[in-house]
C-alpha cells in the first residue's frame, strides 16, 4: 500500500496544486515539496526491506486474461532510482520556488512538475511492462508541457513539439517492443520477463525486440542520431532542465537499458547497436559542447555526452561496465543538476547566459562560483570528486575491452580530454577574467540563501561520495547492482585509490590533453568568437527533423486534398458507391439458395405497391421544385409501407408507422415554411448545364444500381430458409418469462429492454437538441414575410382572431370532441400493449397526434391559453420512470431491467397480471409524448415570429404558470 | 408476391439514393425518409413474409418472426427522430448561412443551382 502512495501522491498533489489560485504565494511550493519529501521518506522506509534482498510488490488485477494488471515492484535497483527521482525532486522544488517569477503561472508549473515526478516514479516502479510504457509516454507528455511552459515564446513551443515527437515516437516503438517481448515470454509481468533472458535471446524476434526497445531508450536518452531534441528542450525553465533534462527523464532511457540488461544484453547485436550509439554520442556530444556559446547549450551537449558514456558502458555488455554505468548515472545526476541550477542562478542574476558576455563572476557571487566550480570539476572527473570514480571505472573497462584493441581506450581518453576542455571553458569564462562593468543586462549578486541551498546539498554529495565512497554510496549501489544484474553480479569495489595502473595513466593523459587543447583553442582559434561548431555544423539534426516534418505534413495535406472533399455530395457519392461494390461483391460471391415457395399473389396489394412505388419515384421527381407535392407523395408511400406491415402480420409496426407518418408530415409541413422559395427554371430562366445533366445521370445510374442490388438481395433473403431457433426461443419464453403474449412488445420492454432504454434516451436527446436549436433560431429576413398561400379574406386577420371569427369552426369543435376519445385510445393502446398490439410507442404517438390536431385547427395561442402541456416534464419523468424500473431490479438482487410479474386481484377488473415491464412501458409512453410534442410545439412557435411582425394588436397572453420560453 | 416486394424495396432505395445525392436540403430529407422506408421493409422482410399469422400468442396457429418486428419498430421511431433532426438542421443552416445547399453555401466553381 505504501508502495502505491509513492506513485499516487505526486499525482494527487498535482491535482491539488492545479486548482490553487495563481496568487497563493508559496502554497504550491510547500505542497510540491511536501509531496516530494513524502515520496522520499516512504522510499527510504523501504530500505530495510530492500536490504534483506526482498522485492516489494503490489498488484491489482485489471484484465488478467490479457495479462494487463496494475502492478508495482520495488527491488534494489528500482529503489535507488526512485530515491534519486524523489530526492532530487525536493531540491528542485526548493530551487524553483525562488527561480520562478511572480508573473509566471506558478500553480501550472508545480502541477506539471508533480505529474512528471509521479510518471517517472511510475516508470521506475512498474511491475508490468505495458504499464511502464504508459508512464513512459506520460513523461514525454508532461515534458512537452514543461518545455512549453513559457508558451508565448516560439522557441519554447518548437522545442516542446520536437521533443514530444521524438520521444513519443520512441515510446511507441518501445510499446511495440514490449508487447513482442511479453508475447515471447508469455507474460507482461516484469519479474517473469527478467527470468526469461535465454528464451528472449534465442527467439527469432530477438533482433526486432532489441531494435524497438533501443529506439525507445535512445530517443529518450537523447542518443545519436536522436540527440538533437535535448538542446532545443533547454527553452524550458531551468528547474525543468535540471530535473527532467539532466537528472531524471533522460535517464529513463538508460534505466530501461539497465532494467533489461540481464535479458537483452550480451549479444553482438546489442553491443553494436547500443555500444556504437553510445560511443558516437559520447565523442560528438563532448566535441559540440566545447563550441557552445550558450551556458545551457554547453550543459545540454555535455549531458548528451555523459548519457553517451553511460550507454556505451551498457553496450559493452560486461557486468563491470554495467556497474560503472549505474554509478555514473548517480554521479551525473548530482553534479549536472547542480550545474544547471548554477547556470539558472547566473542567468537569473545577470540576465544572460551568453558565454561571450559573462566574465569575472567569481568576485560578484563567490559562493555560487565556488559551488559551480566544484561541480564542474566533478564533471571533468577531477580526483576526490564523484565524477572521478565512475570515469576511472569507465577507463578501466575501456582498456580491458576485447583483446588488444587500442581504439576504444584512445577514444575514451579523447572524450575525457574533451570533457576537461568544456568544463574548463565553463569555469574560466564565466567566473574568471575582468569583472563586468555594465555590459551585462543586470548586475549580478549572490542569490537568496535558500535558492543556493539545493546546489550546496548536491555539491556536498559530490564531495562526500568522491572522498568516502565506501561508506556513502557503496551499500546502496551494491543492493541496486545485485538486483539489476541478478546472477551476473560481478566482484567490484568502489575506491579512490586503486594503485598506479592503466586507468590512472589514462586519466592523467586526459587531463594533460584537455589542458593543452583548451589553451590551444583559446589562444590559437579564438573559441569564444566562433558562432558555429567546426566540422560538425553541417550535421544539423534539427534542420533534418524540420525538413522531414515539413515533407510529411505537406504530403499529408496533398493526399488529403486529393482524396477528400468538404462537400457533402461527393462524400455521399463515394460512400454509396463503396457500399454498392462491397455489398454487391458479398452477395455475388455467396448467393443464397432459394428454397421457399412464394406465398400467394394478392392483386389488391400488388396495385397498392405499384401506387407506393410510383409515389416514391414521383416524390423524387418533385422534391426540387414542388416540395409540398413531394411531401404528400412521400406520405402516401409511408401509408403504403404501413399497410404492407399490416398485411404481413405485423400490427404493431403498422400502427407505429401510421402514427409516425402523421407526426413526420406535420413536422415537415411546419418546417417547409422556413426554407427558401424554389422557382422552376421557366420562371428563373436559368437553364441546367450539360454538367448538371451529367451529374444527374451519374447519380441516377448509381441509384438504379443500388436499387437493383437491394431488390436482388431482398429477393434472395425472402426466398431463403430463415433461422428458426431464435424465433422459437422468443415465442416459447415470452409468456413464462416476460409475462405477456404480444411477443414484439415483450421483446421491446423486457428481453431487449436495455436497447429500448437507449433508444428512448436518443429520442429525448434529439428532442432537446431540436429545442435548443430552435431557441436560437433567427430566420432569414425574406422568410419572415407572410407566405403567398395566405390568400382571401383571412389575409388581414391575425391568427389569434381567426378562431373567434369562426374560421375552421366546425373542424375545431369536431376535433375538440374527439380529443377525449383519442386520449382514451392512447391509454388503451398503452394498457393492452403487453398482450395485444399496442404499447408505449404507439400510445405516445397517438396522444401526440391528438394534441397536434388541436394545435392545427385552433392555433397555437388559443390552445396554449386553454391547455398546459409541459413536454419537458413528460420527457424527464418518462426517462426517470424507465430508469427507476430498471434500477428497481437491483433492489431484489437481479440485473438491471429484470422484469417481474405480479398477479393482483382487483374488484372490477378481476385478475390482473402486472409485469414490472409495464411500468417501463409507461416510461416509454411518457417520453415519446414529451419528445414528440416538444419538437412539434417548438417548431409551431416559430410561426408566431412572423405573426407578431405582421399583425397589430395584442395576442392573448399565455398562462403564466407553466408557460415556457419557446423562442 | 416476394418478387413484387423486392422490386418495391429496390424502387424506394433508388429514389432515396438519388435524392440523398441532391444539393438541396429538402431533397435530402425526403431521400432519407424514403431510404428508411426501404431499410425498414428490408429488415422486416428478413423475417420472411407471412399473411394471416400472429405475433400474439394463442391467437393463431402460425407465428411470424417477432425479432425483425421489434427491430423495425425501434428503427421507425429512431428514423422519425432523425428526420425531425435533419429538417430542423436544414432550417437552422438556411437561417444562419443563408442557403439551403447541403454545404451551407453554393459551390465555388458554379454559381447556378444544380
Amino acid at each position: 500500500m505504501w508502495l502505491m502512495l509513492i506513485v499516487l501522491l505526486p499525482f494527487l498533489g498535482s491535482l491539488c496544486v492545479a486548482f490553487l489560485p495563481s496568487n497563493s504565494k508559496n502554497w504550491e511550493a510547500w505542497l510540491a515539496g511536501l509531496v516530494a519529501a513524502a515520496s522520499t521518506v516512504i522510499t527510504l522506509c523501504y530500505f530495510p526491506t530492500i536490504a534483506s534482498n526482498e522485492v516489494a510488490t503490489l498488484r491489482y488485477e485489471w484484465l488478467p486474461t490479457y495479462g494487463l494488471n496494475f502492478s508495482l515492484r520495488m527491488d534494489g535497483f528500482a529503489w535507488l532510482f526512485s530515491l534519486l527521482v524523489s530526492g532530487i525532486g525536493i531540491l528542485v522544488v526548493l530551487y524553483a520556488r525562488y527561480y520562478l517569477s511572480e508573473k509566471d503561472p506558478i500553480p501550472r508549473f508545480f502541477a506539471f512538475f508533480l505529474a512528471f515526478m509521479g510518471a517517472m516514479l511510475g516508470i521506475v516502479l512498474s511491475g508490468n511492462v505495458i504499464q511502464m510504457a504508459l508512464f513512459w509516454e506520460l513523461t514525454s507528455l508532461v515534458s512537452f508541457m514543461l518545455i512549453g511552459y513559457w508558451h508565448h515564446r516560439a522557441d519554447a513551443r518548437r522545442g516542446a513539439r520536437m521533443s514530444l515527437i521524438v520521444t513519443a515516437t520512441g515510446g511507441l516503438c518501445l510499446l511495440v517492443g514490449l508487447v513482442l517481448m511479453g508475447h515471447v515470454v508469455g507474460s507482461y509481468e516484469l519479474s517473469d520477463i527478467l527470468s526469461s533472458g535465454d528464451v528472449l535471446r534465442e527467439h527469432s524476434w530477438y533482433l526486432a525486440i532489441l531494435v524497438l526497445v533501443a529506439l525507445g531508450a535512445l530517443t529518450k536518452s537523447a542518443q545519436f542520431p536522436f540527440h538533437f531534441w535535448l538542446p532545443r528542450a533547454m527553452a524550458a525553465p531551468t528547474p525543468v532542465s535540471a530535473y527532467l533534462h539532466s537528472a531524471t527523464m533522460v535517464k529513463a532511457g538508460v534505466f530501461l537499458l539497465m532494467r533489461f540488461w540481464p535479458v537483452l544484453a550480451g549479444t553482438e547485436a546489442w553491443s553494436y547497436i547500443i555500444g556504437f550509439a553510445g560511443l558516437i554520442t559520447l565523442v560528438m556530444g563532448a566535441f559540440v559542447a566545447i563550441f557552445q556559446q550558450d551556458l545551457k547549450g554547453l550543459l545540454a551537449y555535455s549531458t548528451i555526452s555523459h548519457l553517451g558514456l553511460i550507454t556505451l558502458l551498457l553496450g559493452m555488455g560486461t557486468p563491470l561496465a554495467a556497474v560503472a554505468a549505474l554509478f555514473h548515472v548517480l554521479n551525473h545526476a548530482t553534479f549536472k543538476a547542480s550545474l544547471f541550477m548554477a547556470a539558472g542562478i547566473i542567468d537569473h542574476e545577470s540576465g544572460t547566459r551568453d558565454l561571450r558576455q559573462l566574465t569575472g563572476l567569481r568576485k560578484l557571487m563567490p559562493i555560487t562560483a565556488t559551488l559551480a566550480m566544484v561541480a564542474a570539476a566533478a564533471m571533468a572527473g577531477v580526483p576526490l570528486l564523484n565524477g572521478f570514480l565512475s570515469k576511472e571505472m569507465f577507463f578501466a573497462e575501456a582498456a580491458g575491452f576485447g583483446s588488444g584493441n587500442t581504439w576504444l581506450p584512445t577514444l575514451a581518453v579523447i572524450a575525457g580530454a574533451l570533457s576537461v576542455v568544456y568544463s574548463l571553458r565553463f569555469i574560466t569564462e564565466v567566473f574568471f577574467g575582468p569583472v563586468p562593468s555594465g555590459e551585462l543586462p543586470k548586475t549580478p549578486k549572490e542569490p537568496p540563501r535558500w535558492m543556493r541551498f539545493p546546489i550546496e546539498m548536491l555539491v556536498v554529495l559530490c564531495i562526500v561520495v568522491g572522498t568516502m565512497p565506501g561508506v556513502t554510496v557503496a551499500p546502496a549501489l551494491n543492493l541496486a547492482v545485485h538486483h539489476m544484474l541478478g546472477a551476473y553480479t560481478p566482484e567490484y569495489s568502489v575506491q579512490i585509490w586503486h594503485g598506479f595502473n592503466l586507468p590512472l595513466l589514462m586519466s592523467v593523459l586526459a587531463f594533460g590533453f584537455g589542458l593543452v587543447l583548451y589553451f590551444l583553442l583559446q589562444r590559437r582559434y579564438g573559441i569564444s568568437r566562433l558562432d558555429k561548431v567546426p566540422l560538425l555544423h553541417r550535421l544539423d539534426g534539427q534542420r533534418e527533423f524540420e525538413r522531414v516534418l515539413l515533407a510529411v505534413t505537406s504530403f499529408a495535406v496533398r493526399v488529403e486534398e486529393k482524396l477528400t472533399s468538404e462537400r457533402l455530395q461527393p462524400q455521399l457519392f463515394w460512400l454509396l458507391l463503396v457500399t454498392l461494390v462491397v455489398g454487391g461483391l458479398t452477395v455475388w460471391r455467396s448467393p443464397i439458395e432459394a428454397v421457399r415457395s412464394p406465398i400467394g399473389f394478392e392483386p389488391m396489394f400488388a396495385v397498392l405497391w405499384i401506387v407506393g412505388g410510383v409515389c416514391a419515384v414521383a416524390a423524387a421527381y418533385q422534391a426540387k421544385h414542388h416540395r409540398l407535392a413531394a411531401l404528400i407523395l412521400m406520405s402516401a408511400t409511408g401509408i403504403v409501407v404501413s399497410l404492407t406491415f399490416a398485411l404481413f402480420s405485423a400490427p404493431d409496426l403498422a400502427l407505429t408507422q401510421a402514427a409516425v407518418e402523421v407526426v413526420t408530415t406535420v413536422l415537415i409541413l411546419l418546417g417547409l415554411r422556413w426554407l427558401p422559395k424554389r422557382l422552376t427554371p421557366d420562371v428563373t430562366g436559368v437553364k441546367a448545364t450539360l454538367r448538371d445533366y451529367r451529374r444527374r445521370i451519374r447519380d441516377g445510374l448509381l441509384a438504379v444500381a443500388i436499387g437493383l442490388g437491394m431488390a436482388a438481395t431482398t429477393y434472395m433473403v425472402l426466398m431463403s430458409a430463415g433461422p428458426t431457433k431464435l424465433t422459437d426461443f422468443f415465442i416459447q419464453h415470452a409468456l413464462p418469462e416476460g409475462g405477456g403474449t404480444n411477443v414484439v412488445n415483450v421483446i421491446l420492454v423486457d428481453f431487449r429492454g436495455f436497447d429500448t432504454f437507449g433508444e428512448i434516451t436518443v429520442l429525448g436527446v434529439v428532442a432537446l437538441t431540436i429545442y435548443a436549436l430552435l431557441r436560437r433560431f433567427r430566420p432569414a429576413p425574406e422568410s419572415i414575410e407572410l407566405p403567398a398561400q395566405r390568400l382571401g379574406d383571412i389575409k388581414n386577420v391575425a391568427p389569434w382572431q381567426l378562431a373567434r371569427r369562426g374560421y375552421l369552426a366546425i373542424p375545431a369543435i369536431y376535433f375538440r370532441a374527439l380529443m377525449p376519445v383519442l386520449v382514451l385510445l392512447a391509454l388503451y393502446f398503452l394498457y393492452r400493449g403487453h398482450n395485444l398490439p399496442g404499447g408505449g410507442f404507439v400510445a405516445g404517438l397517438t396522444l401526440t397526434v391528438a394534441l397536434v390536431l388541436q394545435y392545427m385547427v385552433s392555433g397555437t395561442l388559443w390552445i396554449e391559453a386553454k391547455l398546459r402541456i409541459r413536454p419537458h416534464q413528460w420527457l424527464g419523468s418518462g426517462i426517470l420512470l424507465a430508469l427507476l424500473t430498471g434500477v428497481g431490479a437491483w433492489l431484489f438482487g437481479y440485473p438491471f431491467l429484470t422484469s417481474h410479474t405480479a398477479v393482483v386481484n382487483l374488484p372490477l377488473l378481476g385478475e390482473l397480471h402486472l409485469p414490472s415491464a409495464f411500468l417501463f412501458d409507461i416510461g416509454v409512453f411518457a417520453l415519446v409524448v414529451g419528445a414528440s410534442s416538444l419538437l412539434l410545439i417548438a417548431l409551431a412557435h416559430q410561426s408566431l415570429r412572423s405573426h407578431r411582425r405582421h399583425f397589430s394588436g395584442k395576442p392573448p397572453t399565455l398562462r403564466k404558470r407553466g408557460a415556457m420560453r419557446w423562442s | 408476391m416476394e418478387l413484387l416486394l423486392a422490386i418495391i424495396i429496390g424502387l424506394l432505395t433508388a429514389a432515396g439514393v438519388f435524392l440523398v445525392l441532391r444539393a438541396r436540403s429538402f431533397s435530402v430529407v425526403v431521400g432519407l425518409t424514403l431510404l428508411s422506408y426501404a431499410a425498414n421493409l428490408f429488415l422486416f422482410s428478413s423475417g420472411r413474409l407471412m399473411t394471416n399469422a400472429a405475433v400474439v400468442l394463442g391467437a393463431q396457429e402460425q407465428h411470424t418472426d417477432p425479432i425483425p418486428q421489434a427491430l423495425v419498430l425501434t428503427a421507425i421511431v429512431i428514423g422519425f427522430a432523425m428526420t425531425a433532426f435533419v429538417i430542423i438542421l436544414a432550417m437552422r443552416s438556411r437561417a444562419d448561412l443563408g442557403s439551403d445547399h447541403v454545404d451551407g453555401r453554393l459551390p465555388v466553381e458554379e454559381e447556378k443551382p444544380s
